[in-house]
């Protein structure tokens, strides 16, 4: 269970995000939606540690996470998993090296065990064969797997994804997505994924916080969603062609 | 303003570097990565450069000794004084830092702009320590031995060129390179090196871990890493020589 509470975040005179408050359950798909600038990145930022709100609290299983120095920060981290936009990999290591990464800083696991648990991860995600090949030699949409791969070997209680189907066509978004969310209820994570992409919402959004200007404008679920009266979200929803022809079938 | 400001964050980031590694293995296999990277792989222009300069400071001495009253025994000796002050320690490291300091800039600037430092983060790792004390550990363990390489082809290149080219007899240069040896020399050479080596990796690692933007700012970054670098070697040259050799 992550608790955001009150959160802020200023840079100059833009205010970025304006007195946050959420929560995220544990073994749902969470995901925060808001047009680009809504402060969904520095959202996600804040609640991984990379940037320091100016007020409020962020906590995970009521351990206070926001306000810890980096040292102390260290402790939670170790349970996040964390998915890049771009995925992120180590250029410089192989597939297996770069999901291998977590389990060499933090385990005392053999090198065979840890080959194991490479291998597992990378068979979760539907990858063989490329334990060898280079995040330069292989596509997109495996880039992404590795990285998620990368981020459940060390077996995580909450994976953090950002974006994490830009740049992918449409099928290849649906798989990661619904591996996404069977990760999430296999090993009972907490997982928060921002997204503006409106498939992700209708097919995995278990919880949706829709961001507005920097506020909590609205919370749902994917079933909810298509009929709400608010005007922003509406009109955040119905921006698509598709989703407008959800809207109105006989159009 | 912005100079005190640099200096702060360098200072910080410094502070970061300089802790115990999070794990010994993974430190080590990143050290010996960065020997091969920053050291082993730059021994071709060592090479190059120093037999060649090595040989220009010997035909220049030559050429400019006109008089009967110095002996030629002179060139093997300003040769071998001119490669082991200057030009092993400072012109090498200045090419150094072209060669490595560029390298080390751009390597972490990208890994900055791709989001792999915040992965670093996330995953409970302090990235200056992990990406950063390796290659000054190696740039400041193995400049020493490029420099050592440097001296000794330096002094072989003016030997090469005296021989080939007839200015000075083979005998009358090694005379003149065992004259009036003050081993110091090799310790002032040696303390100038180490210290270059930390202000290439030092800097470069300073600048290529604060790029913000895209490919723009890594090329900026890397650019400034060369001129940075090369600037501080001169300027701290003159203060270690004012302090070491007056």
């Amino acid at each position: 269970m992550i608790d955001v509470k009150n959160i802020s975040k200023i840079y100059g005179d833009n205010v970025v995000l304006n007195d946050v408050s959420t929560s995220f359950e544990q073994g749902k798909t969470n995901l925060i939606i808001g047009q680009s600038g809504s402060g969904k990145t520095v959202f996600m930022k804040c609640c991984i540690g990379l940037t320091q709100p100016d007020k409020g609290s962020i906590s995970f299983n009521n351990r206070e996470f926001s306000s810890l120095n980096e040292k102390k920060k260290k402790d939670i981290r170790k349970e996040m998993g964390v998915l890049f936009q771009g995925g992120a990999l180590f250029d410089s290591f192989s597939v297996e090296q770069n999901v291998m990464f977590p389990l060499n800083m933090f385990t005392t696991m053999s090198l065979e065990e840890k080959k194991e648990r490479v291998n597992f991860c990378l068979k979760r995600v539907n990858l063989k064969n490329v334990n060898n090949l280079l995040p330069s030699e292989i596509s997109g949409g495996m880039m992404k797997r590795v990285a998620i791969a990368r981020a459940i070997s060390n077996s995580p209680q909450y994976l953090f994804c950002d974006e994490p189907n830009s740049g992918l066509d449409p099928k290849t978004a649906e798989v990661i997505d619904a591996l996404i969310s069977e990760i999430t209820e296999e090993y009972n994570m907490t997982t928060v994924i921002n997204t503006h992409d409106m498939n992700s919402v209708l097919q995995i959004g278990q919880k949706i916080s829709y961001l507005y200007n920097g506020q909590l404008w609205w919370e749902g679920d994917k079933n909810t969603i298509l009929d709400t009266d608010n005007p922003e979200l509406r009109d955040f929803v119905f921006s698509t062609e598709l989703t407008r022809r959800i809207k109105q079938p006989s159009a | 303003m912005l100079l005190f400001k640099m200096l702060g964050e360098y200072l910080l980031l410094m502070f970061e570097t300089f802790k115990r590694p999070d794990k010994g293995p993974v430190f080590r296999r990143q050290l010996m990565i960065e020997f091969v990277g920053l050291g082993i792989d730059s021994f071709g222009i060592v090479v190059i450069v120093s037999l060649f300069t090595g040989a220009i400071v010997a035909i220049q001495t030559a050429y400019n000794i006109d008089s009967p009253f110095i002996p030629l025994t002179m060139v093997g000796y300003t040769t071998r004084q001119t490669v082991i002050l200057e030009f092993s320690p400072t012109i090498i490291s200045l090419v150094l830092a072209g060669k490595v300091g560029s390298r080390i800039a751009s390597e972490i600037g990208t890994m900055r702009v791709s989001e792999q430092i915040d992965a670093l983060r996330v995953m409970g790792i302090n990235p200056p320590n992990y990406l950063i004390l390796p290659k000054i550990t190696a740039s400041m363990l193995f400049n020493p031995v490029l420099i050592t390489v440097s001296i000794v082809l330096g002094i072989t290149g003016g030997w090469l060129a005296c021989v080939v080219t007839g200015l000075v007899t083979s005998e009358d240069y090694i005379l003149g390179i065992r004259a009036w040896f003050e081993p110091f020399t090799l310790t002032y050479a040696m303390i100038k090196t180490v210290t270059f080596a930390f202000i290439i990796s030092s800097v470069s690692g300073y600048l290529g871990f604060n790029v913000k933007g895209g490919s723009v700012d890594v090329g900026r970054a890397s650019t400034q890493a060369v001129v940075y670098s090369s600037i501080l070697i001169i300027i701290f040259d003159l203060i270690l020589t004012q302090l070491l050799l007056v």
